[in-house]
């Protein structure tokens, strides 16, 4: 009899609630869905990176919080919020071209590992100048954006949360076009397919990794302000930023699209566990059921949803 | 002119496969660990003891863990902090429920049983590689850090949540718990890591050692000559968690004496990932070197200041040490990206040759 009370519990009271309340339900999605955004923009910084340089950027987290950080710091000074953003820009630019020349030029031809540890150093790098000049205390970051719900149908929508998902889907398509269409755009995909064939036809790599270094900066800071605007900025966030990881791993390392698709699974995926199976377990299982999704997933595409297939030459 | 091999003849293979050849290395050895059980016990200060050299030790126990399934294999994993979280549960849990039990067989038992949770978190590494497996092992660090956060079994159904490390003898001498002293508890962690740093020095200079090295290289042309990756992969992964067990469990008992999940945080896994690289990928020396490294900087950032004489609001100072640490790590990695194991071995070389290098 308890065998099958916690079979019940398992697997087919959540399914029964689902479908008895469709409008919770939806709300459940359409949360998880906003929430998929965020984490898809901080992959994206990953994917960008790793495509161009095969970096795998650990330092994109503290990236994210150290661009939203800037931000907030200068319009704490005073700054106007164009001024702010744009200065944050320069400020990320002038990161991304510190990084080329003082540690990525001296990494060039090391193995994975070694450049991956080392932009593990660079975010504790970047975490404690960060915090030194702007200070290690939460700072709330207020853009102005309306964050009242209103209701469409019987769902509750909140206007932020629509207006990051607008957001993100503009970025989104500014990079597709930046991409495809610009000069630089095709001498980056380029890079990212064979870096000696890139070089061979006279696209200067370095200029290429300061390009893309700072790409990645200002889809960071996108990410920072949405996060920052939600939960305050403060580098203990940077954990949340981990959370791309899984991300990454759905939609593969290579991929766009991937990183943005991988986001909303992940999203949807943990919002509904945690709610309808959350509790069975004493919840918190936001914690890792990403990974754990993740992993099951790996375990039968191991390249990710859209990640190139993987071929092992002897 | 002092180091060197000249006339030291082997006449046995024993001779030649000792793992110091060089009778200067044997005595240096020697030396060092005659230094370690008497000099320091004797005369090191209570705080030198608790703050600097017993983490020390732990840590370099559990960077051998580590270097045997990243160095040695080749598997990238970040679930340190989970299995170190594993070895002090089981020890607390086996400990009090059995307190008659000798503590070294709980603590090897705990670990034991985190080589079987190792286990099964490594099958993944049967499929998929490199920065795939390292987010894959991130399961295992959130998952098992969360279990023995929420299920109240693993800490005895206590209020608190935490973990605290019962008084235990040995031989009659109190060697956990709030009356062990400094000096005992130093010995018995020195003592096991020193039994334990020797078991992994001989593991990967034997077959199971080598065959790692294979898969490491190229697994599909280990495959070829005939290692299973499968086995050799996931012996990697249990005998690695056993280390890391290991060190959690004396993490807690020997050293902290209590400790909630935050201690095996992700953290802390990144930690010990340092000290492999630092030290050197792939050796048993290094995984010390880079233990006494990432533990002794912090401790000399923290006090650097106050020699000096400048003094700095705390939480400057805190951010300043994070920012020197990380910028420690990238300085180091461009220098030398093998590691301190191989600035260790370029020294030894320059010293055979000092001071007639011709």
């Amino acid at each position: 009899m308890e065998i099958i009370n916690f079979l019940n519990l398992v697997f087919l009271a959540p399914f029964v609630e689902m479908v008895s309340y469709p409008i919770f339900f939806s709300e459940v999605i359409i949360s998880g869905l906003l929430t998929g955004v965020m984490y898809s923009l901080v992959a994206l910084g990953f994917v960008l990176i790793f495509k161009a340089s095969g970096v795998f950027n650990f330092a994109q987290g503290a990236m994210v919080l150290f661009a939203a950080l800037t931000l907030v710091g200068l319009m704490e000074h005073g700054f106007p919020i164009w001024a702010a953003l744009i200065s944050t820009i320069i400020v990320l630019i002038a990161l991304a071209f510190v990084v080329e020349r003082f540690m990525l030029r001296y990494l060039i031809n090391q193995e994975d590992i070694i450049l991956f540890m080392a932009t593990i150093g660079l975010t504790f790098l970047i975490q404690g100048f960060g915090e030194t000049i702007w200070g290690s205390n939460v700072k709330p970051l207020d853009l102005g954006i309306p964050s009242e719900s209103f209701e469409v149908g019987g769902l509750l929508l909140n206007e932020f949360d629509l207006f990051a998902a607008g957001s993100g889907a503009i970025l989104v398509a500014v990079l597709a076009v930046f991409f495809h269409y610009t000069r630089i755009g095709r001498a980056l995909r380029a890079v990212a397919d064979d870096h000696q064939a890139a070089m061979a036809v006279g696209i200067p790599l370095k200029n290429i990794w300061i390009i893309v270094w700072s790409v990645a900066g200002f889809v960071g800071l996108v990410a920072g302000i949405m996060w920052g605007a939600k939960s305050g900025v403060q580098f203990s966030l940077s954990l949340i930023a981990l959370k791309a990881l899984p991300v990454l791993i759905l939609g593969g390392f290579t991929s766009v699209p991937g990183a943005i698709v991988g986001g909303l699974i992940i999203g949807v995926g943990e919002k509904i566990a945690e709610i309808y199976w959350g509790p069975l377990v004493g919840g918190a299982i936001e914690n890792w059921f990403a990974y754990v999704l993740a992993l099951a997933f790996l375990l039968f595409r191991p390249q990710g949803l859209f990640g190139e297939r993987i071929i092992e030459r002897v | 002119m002092f180091y060197r091999e000249t006339g030291q003849f082997k006449s046995s293979y024993k001779a030649d496969q000792a793992i110091f050849p060089l009778s200067q290395d044997r005595w240096f050895i020697l030396f060092l660990i005659i230094i370690a059980f008497l000099v320091i016990p004797l005369t090191a200060s209570e705080y030198l003891l608790q703050a600097v050299m017993i983490p020390l030790l732990i840590f370099s126990l559990a960077s051998i863990g580590l270097n045997l399934l990243v160095g040695y294999a080749g598997q990238l994993s970040l679930g340190t902090g989970g299995f170190m979280a594993v070895g002090a549960y089981m020890t607390y849990k086996l400990t009090t429920a059995f307190p008659e039990i000798n503590i070294i067989i709980v603590f090897i038992l705990a670990g034991l049983i985190s080589a079987c949770v190792g286990l099964l978190f490594g099958i993944p590494s049967l499929r998929i590689k490199g920065f795939y497996l390292a987010v894959a092992t991130l399961a295992s660090q959130f998952f098992l850090v969360w279990m023995f956060n929420k299920v109240a079994w693993f800490y005895n159904y206590n209020s608190s949540g935490t973990i605290t490390a019962p008084p235990r003898e040995l031989f009659g001498i109190t060697v956990t718990g709030p009356t062990a002293t400094a000096e005992t508890r130093y010995i018995v962690v020195l003592a096991i890591v020193c039994v334990f740093a020797l078991i992994a020095k001989n593991l990967v200079r034997g077959r199971l050692g080598r065959s790692w090295m294979a898969v490491r290289d190229m697994d599909i042309a280990a495959e070829i000559i005939g290692i299973r990756p499968f086995q050799t992969k996931l012996i990697a992964f249990s005998i690695s968690s056993f280390y890391c067990g290991l060190a959690g469990a004396l993490m807690v008992f020997l050293w902290l004496g209590s400790a909630e999940t935050e201690a095996f945080s992700i953290n802390e896994s990144f930690y010990v990932l340092f000290m492999i690289i630092i030290g050197g990928l792939g050796s048993i020396l290094g995984s010390f070197l880079g233990a006494t490294f990432i533990v002794c900087v912090p401790i000399l950032l923290t006090n650097a200041p106050q020699l000096f004489g400048l003094s700095m609001p705390i939480d400057l100072q805190k951010h300043i040490e994070i920012m020197l640490f990380g910028f420690l790590i990238v300085f180091f990695l461009i220098v030398e990206p093998h590691g301190l194991a191989r600035l260790w071995q370029i020294a030894k070389e320059k010293l055979r040759l000092w001071p007639f290098p011709y």
